[in-house]
């Protein structure tokens, strides 16, 4: 295996003393895009083709060319726009923001002004999960000493440019991570997503033009328009460019960020998260989040890391949350506990989200009791089907797709499960 | 006496940051962070009362502000300890053994999840994924996370608050 | 417009529009709960969704806008799949105990269960049962059939402009909540029984006294203000079970007033007179028709041979019908009599009102939401006429900007601009600053008291004319509390120098269903029947007080609550000769005064028409057989005038009284509405004589609250149960309390002249110093009078 690049985009600061700080950030590199632009005032245009080419896909999970999503917010329009970052990272398996969050803010920021240029845009405001005490004081001191660098404020370095954000916190909903929830929850109500059409590029935050992007799409922006989008691009493969940070946890010896090439094997991944523990044999995969679906040792062993590989291989790459569990591992448990959760953070607005995953909990939770009757596997598989893609948010999907790709893969465990009363797995863990 | 008055200068010192940020006719923002000051002043939790100071502070109905503090699960409506400990238990940290930390927590506090330690230390809450899993099993405690937990690991934590 | 299709059927529609909208129109039923055309869309419930040409999914019909070339299916088996699977959902968690729930037969969930008719629930699980709450008297919860389609909680936030109700805690355990244990308290609140699909909310009153079957709907005008909405009655045998609003977008859309809703349960009090009674020797006895009628004529010829017919005076509600104003009018004036007014509670009548008018607003109703600047001038628009104030609410949401002037700081349910809160003495003064804001030098100044000539305006003044200057569509408000003010001649005038000033216009908010009505019917002293002119004008509502009569005919109305001077006027009905009532509700005081009590049928058991103020002519038939031997009083007048042998009266329908009044009407010249700038200013120096400069003494501020205005809303059980009923009595202003020492645990004793109360009392902090406010009280004397208060400890 050759060496894999690594840390080369949101993590350029690990490593460093003081990653956090304003002069490691400066020292290498940072803010020279957004100092560049604020001279040469860069025509937006030309910033959003550069996004284009390098294909930048959304961070967050459903991997949209961010390029694109900049162009689609109405620039010159009157009146007031929002750049919208999503720190709100509750995706289970999912722990990267936080460390962008904690490790390299300023890049983050850099990204988020530049958007605002971009989209005419004066304000921001980076949405983080509640529970987000740490990350959040580590952005809030970037934020001070950023504006006491006069890199954000009013007329920014005599520019005539206006940029300001602020940090905001949660206070405990998965739901707030779909955008539009998170807007209602910025604005102070429940986190209840919005029907869409309209999309936040037209009616976001407070009714007005907004665009949203999760941390570390924001963060990839300034290296990509410092060392240009061809070079983001070649860093990983064709219409997946750059690195991605994946969060790799479970049974593996090494859990942990890593921010490699899109299209790196999933085998050689695995290797420098320090392989499956106690070196037993991998069973399966869930690349993406708990809401995508799993794959099993077979399949992901074949696969590489990137959107259309894994999109191929029958699952999503999403947030980039790689969920490894061994031999060990009970499915029924394991798909058990993932319905609970989404069982729990349903905002409870539409009807077959609030009626339906509480049905599909209760079922699968049966059957791990040891309660299971066969016609159950149908009825799981009938009602996530009733559920996807009939929501108002993609929680549904969220909540169907996991059900779906679990009973799929792992069918006969689960029939073993019910006829036995008990799991297939001996001392599983 | 009116609710407002239940809110102590640096609670309103505090929410009027939070209010800074939004634009000026856009108070309502503010009311997570609010809600967020006004339970950490108030022993952890939030009472009716309280709540109305909220919406009588940013000029709310109560039941909106009802609805934001019953939807969000770090408020609490209920009494809590003084403590409140939120064990991970979703699929990483399950996978690393949360459901044995949560075993001993339960046993070395005498309480189940949910539940308050008669001596009305400790709150014991298991919760939804931290976005900590490369140090799973991790729980958290009160603001702070506390990452790659044993057994000892937890009795020493506990004992930091002896 | 463009083109789509639905099953194959070809339209064309405007782009924009919702599938679920054109379908509507089209007469193709798409099953909903969530959607309800007067609130945001929050496509929630996905009963409807549909399959659509070319998209992925299925799509809920009522948040997909249309598009041309578009192709909807609402019947294919894609749909029909999709809404079954809704509808299971659905059902898991909803009890199926249709025969025990109170919304059965009439439930739109149970409609479209029926329609698929699917078996056994696969369900198995236990099922999600919510702890029902007291939301206060008019509501009843049963929140176990929730199915979550928020309409309720829309309903509060988007149309009664305050949020009362909503969906707290998430997921599966999202429930309908209102805070902690509070009511719901907006006057519209009812209407979210009729939004609510399934038996959540259900009407308290109501609550399983009949099955939808077993009733019959009945249409029929609401009777307590000068809106008029459109009500069905729901009618078992020969009662009204409950009432629900009829459809009327330019009146009342699909909403009504609570006090419209809940006003039918006073039917049935026992203070119903059901047959006619007549006072012999100070005794009461029950008489037959004739007997009584006969008493009546004979009684009245007798005073009116002796003493001049100028001896009767006559008091009517303004909440009678046309055709009973304009009969009263014809009869008592054919004796010779010119004393007849609706305007109970006016109290200056000093600048005599130009009748007739054929609407005392300018516009429609639905034209006020496109003015954009108001000025509300004595008026508590949200409690008086909730739903005009629902108009005015509805500009305001689309930009429009409220002044408003009035001695309270009243809780309206939009953003007011600019709120000027004054001693109620000093309208005119803030009126004559806002004026000479707008114009240093109107014409109108020249003939004002010097004390409102030399006024110059403050700055809260001049900010209300700037708003009202930068308007381009400026309307002015005058109230019940300005046209019953003292000084309401001045506060006309001033309010038309203002409307000059800014291009606006001007609306009169009469009290009662019918005042623009009892206007056309002549039912005032100084004009007759259609605006003609009388020979010699007579005493007006005040006169007949302050100078009593020897007779009195009463129609519909309890002077004790309805007369300004309330116990001025009782003392007149004391001394006087003979007084004969025509009421449905008789009470205490009224055996007392009264000679002769003629049992009129109620609203709903009479035929008539109500002129609303946008000026609609409403007409509507007896929906019920009058109780006992009630009889409508149309009919009692047309015999009593027959015994008089007046010409004339050969009416059979009441139809045929309302017809010959219209006719009238549109041979007059009669002007469409009482426009500004009318008033005879000559008299309007005179006022300087009655104002007290000094602005000393306490002054007395008096209210009608919403669920006190008339016989039958006072006899509404639930109404009279309402946090809105309880904002009633006696508070003083926190001065005058810390003033007079008063202690809170001893009554305080109210003089006016030579008539005093004692009653409990209340700080109000909203009241302006020196205000001593009362509402539903009676006893006093001049509602904006002087008053003195004492303390004397009781033991
Ligand atoms: C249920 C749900 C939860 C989500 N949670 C997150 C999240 O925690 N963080 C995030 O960035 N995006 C999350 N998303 C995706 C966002 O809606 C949105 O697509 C994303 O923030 C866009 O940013 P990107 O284009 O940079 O990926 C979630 C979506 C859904 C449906
Ligand atoms: S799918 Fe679930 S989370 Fe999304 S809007 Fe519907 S109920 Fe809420
Ligand atoms: S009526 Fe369309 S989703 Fe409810």
């Amino acid at each position: 295996m050759t060496a894999i690049p690594t840390n080369q985009v949101c993590f350029r600061t690990l490593g460093h003393d003081a990653p956090s700080s304003l002069a490691t950030y400066e020292s290498l590199g940072g803010y020279q895009v957004w100092r560049r632009i604020l001279k040469e005032k860069t025509p937006p245009e030309e910033i959003v083709e550069v996004l284009k080419l390098s294909m930048l896909r959304g961070r967050g999970g459903a991997g949209f060319p961010t390029g694109l999503k900049w162009s689609f917010v109405p620039r010159t329009s009157p009146g007031q726009k929002y750049v919208v970052c999503n720190s709100d990272e509750s995706e289970p398996g999912t722990f990267k923001d936080r460390d962008i969050m904690r490790y390299n803010p300023h890049q983050m920021i850099e990204g988020m002004a530049i958007a605002g240029y971009v989209m005419g845009a004066t304000v921001g405001y980076n949405y983080m999960r509640g529970e987000f005490i740490e990350p959040f004081e580590s952005c809030e001191r970037a934020l001070k000493d950023a504006r006491e660098s006069g890199l954000l404020g009013d007329n920014i370095l005599g520019s005539g440019i206006d940029f300001d954000m602020h940090n905001h916190l949660g206070a405990g909903a998965y739901i707030c991570g779909e955008e539009t929830a998170l807007l209602e929850s910025l604005e102070g109500k429940k986190g209840m997503p919005r029907f869409k059409p309209p999309f936040p590029a037209n009616y976001g935050l407070y009714g007005r033009p907004t665009n949203v992007n999760n941390t570390e799409s924001y963060a990839s922006v300034p290296i990509i328009l410092e060392k240009g989008g061809q070079w983001f691009l070649d860093l990983g493969k064709p219409n997946n460019g750059g690195m991605k940070i994946f969060s790799v946890s479970g049974h593996v010896n090494k859990p942990g960020n890593y921010e490699v090439p899109l299209g790196t094997p999933f085998k050689d991944l695995l290797a420098m998260a320090g392989g499956v523990r106690d070196g037993n044999r991998l069973k399966a995969v869930i690349p993406g989040g708990s809401s995508v679906p799993v794959l099993p040792a077979d399949i992901i062993l074949k696969t590489d890391m990137d959107y259309d590989s894994l999109d191929k291989a029958g699952s999503m790459l999403g947030a980039g949350s790689v969920i490894v569990m061994d031999e060990t591992t009970c499915m029924v448990k394991v798909l058990a506990r993932i319905a609970h959760f989404y069982f729990e953070e349903s905002c409870g607005q539409c009807t077959p989200c609030r009626e339906g995953t509480g049905w599909l909990s209760r079922v699968i939770h049966r059957i791990e009791a040891g309660e299971g009757k066969l016609e159950y596997l149908d009825l799981l598989g009938d009602v996530s089907n009733k559920i996807m893609g009939r929501t108002i948010c993609a929680l549904g999907d969220a909540a169907a797709m996991p059900v779906i790709s679990f009973i799929k893969h792992f069918r006969e465990e689960f029939a073993y499960h019910i006829e036995h009363k008990k799991c297939l797995v001996e001392n599983r863990s | 006496m009116a609710k407002i008055d239940l809110l102590s200068s640096e609670v309103r010192a505090e929410i009027d940051k939070w209010i800074a940020k939004y634009p000026a006719e856009k108070k309502r923002s503010a009311v997570v962070g609010a809600l967020t000051a006004v339970q950490d002043a108030h022993g952890g939790s939030l009472t009716p009362a309280l709540m109305e100071a909220v919406a009588e502070y940013l000029d709310l109905p109560p039941i909106a502000v009802l609805e934001v503090a019953s939807f969000y699960t770090l408020y609490d409506l209920k009494p809590v300890g003084q403590h409140k400990i939120y064990l991970c238990t979703n699929v990483s940290c399950m996978l690393c053994g949360s459901d044995q930390i949560a075993e001993h927590l339960k046993e070395r506090l005498g309480i189940g999840f949910g539940e308050t330690t008669a001596d009305g230390k400790f709150t014991l809450k298991e919760v939804e994924c931290l976005a900590a899993c490369a140090g799973a099993p991790m729980m958290q405690v009160d603001k702070t996370y506390h990452e790659n937990l044993t057994r000892e690991r937890v009795d020493d934590i506990l004992a930091e608050f002896d | 417009m463009i083109n789509i299709e639905i099953d194959g059927k070809k339209l064309s529609v405007e782009p924009g529009e919702m599938i679920i909208e054109v379908a509507d129109k089209a007469g193709i039923a798409i099953p909903r709960f969530c959607y309800h055309k007067k609130l945001s869309i929050a496509a929630n419930c996905r009963m409807c969704l549909v399959e659509v040409e070319n998209a992925p999914k299925p799509l809920p019909a009522c948040a997909t806008p249309v598009g041309e070339g578009m192709k909807v299916y609402t019947q294919s088996e894609k749909t029909i799949e999709a809404q079954k699977s809704v509808m299971e959902f659905l059902l898991i968690n909803h009890p199926l105990d249709c025969p025990i729930c109170d919304q059965g037969g009439e439930c739109e969930l149970q409609d479209v269960a029926m329609g698929y008719g699917e078996g056994v629930s696969r369900f198995t699980e236990g099922k999600r049962t919510v702890k029902d709450k007291d939301i206060g008297p008019l509501i009843a919860t049963e929140l176990t059939r929730c199915i979550h389609c928020t309409r309720c909680v829309r309903f509060g936030e988007e149309v009664a402009g305050i949020q009362e109700l909503g969906a707290v805690q998430r997921g599966e355990h999202m429930k309908i909540a209102t805070y902690i244990e509070g009511s719901v308290d907006s006057e519209l609140s009812g209407n979210v029984i009729d939004l609510c699909p399934v038996g959540a909310l259900t009407s308290k009153p109501f609550r399983f006294s009949a099955r939808a079957w077993e009733m019959q709907q009945r249409p029929t005008i609401a009777p307590h203000d000068g809106v008029g909405s459109h009500l069905y009655l729901h009618v078992m045998g020969n009662q009204v079970k409950r009432v629900v609003p009829r459809e009327a977008e330019a009146i009342n859309e699909t909403w009504i007033a609570d006090r419209d809703r809940y006003s039918y349960e006073s039917l049935h009090h026992a203070d119903r007179v059901t047959k006619p009674l007549v006072k012999q020797e100070g005794v009461w006895k029950e008489t037959d028709w004739s007997q009584a009628l006969e008493v009546v004529a004979k009684q009245l010829n007798i005073i009116a041979k002796n003493d001049g017919a100028d001896q009767i005076g006559c008091l009517a509600s303004p909440s009678a019908t046309l055709e009973e104003h304009y009969l009263l009018q014809k009869w008592l004036r054919a004796l010779g009599c010119q004393n007849i007014d609706h305007r109970l509670r006016k109290t200056d009548f000093r600048v005599k009102e130009q009748a007739p008018q054929s609407a005392a607003l300018p516009c429609e109703f639905t034209d006020v939401e496109y003015y954009d600047r108001f000025l509300l001038i004595g008026s508590y628009l949200r409690k008086d006429i909730p739903m005009l104030n629902h108009r005015v609410r509805k500009a305001v949401m689309l930009g429009a900007e409220v002044s408003v002037l009035n001695p309270v700081d009243y809780d309206f349910n939009f953003d007011v601009a600019h709120a000027l809160i004054s001693d109620v003495r000093l309208l005119s003064t803030q009126l004559a600053g806002i004026l000479k804001a707008l114009s240093a030098n109107a014409p109108l100044f020249s003939t004002l008291p010097d004390y409102l000539r030399q006024v110059s305006p403050d700055p809260a003044q001049q900010a209300v004319a700037d708003s009202l200057k930068a308007g381009e569509k400026v309307m002015l408000f005058l109230g019940s509390l300005a046209l019953h003010h003292p000084e309401a001649g001045l506060l006309k005038a001033l309010a038309e120098g203002i409307a000059k000033e800014t291009s606006g216009e001007l609306a009169f908010l009469h009290e009662g269903a019918n005042a623009v009505g009892a206007r056309l019917a002549g039912a005032m002293p100084h004009v007759g029947a259609a605006g003609s002119a009388l020979p010699t004008p007579g005493l007006d509502a005040a006169a007949m007080t302050h100078a009593p009569r020897k007779a009195y005919v009463l129609h519909q109305i309890e002077p004790e609550w309805d007369c300004a001077y309330s116990a001025q006027t009782l003392q007149a009905l004391e001394q006087a000769e003979f007084v004969v009532a025509l009421n449905t509700f008789q009470s205490d005081t009224m055996l007392d005064y009264a000679d002769v009590i003629l049992p009129a049928a109620a609203f709903t058991e009479t035929s008539g028409t109500y002129v609303n103020l946008a000026g609609h002519w409403q007409s509507f038939e007896g929906a019920v057989v009058p109780q006992g031997e009630a009889r409508p009083a149309w009919k009692i007048l047309r015999v009593l005038a027959n015994l008089h042998d007046v010409e004339g009266f050969d009416y059979t329908a009441s139809t045929e009284v309302r017809d010959e009044l219209k006719q009238q009407v549109e041979e007059s010249a009669a002007q469409s509405h009482e426009v500004a700038g009318q008033t005879d200013t000559s008299s309007l120096k005179s006022y300087s004589a009655s104002r007290d400069n000094t602005q000393q003494g306490l002054v007395r501020l008096t209210e009608t609250p919403l669920y006190r205005t008339d016989a039958f809303v006072r006899r509404s059980p639930a109404l009279q149960q309402t946090t809105d009923n309880q904002r009633t009595g006696v508070r003083v202003s926190r001065q005058v309390a810390e003033q007079y020492k008063l202690d809170p645990a001893h009554p305080v004793t109210l003089q006016q002249g030579d008539y005093s109360v004692s009653l409990p009392w209340q700080v109000d902090e909203a009241l302006p110093g020196n205000h001593v406010w009362t509402a539903g009280v009676a006893g006093l004397g001049a509602p904006f009078g002087a008053i003195e208060l004492t303390q004397g400890k009781v033991s």
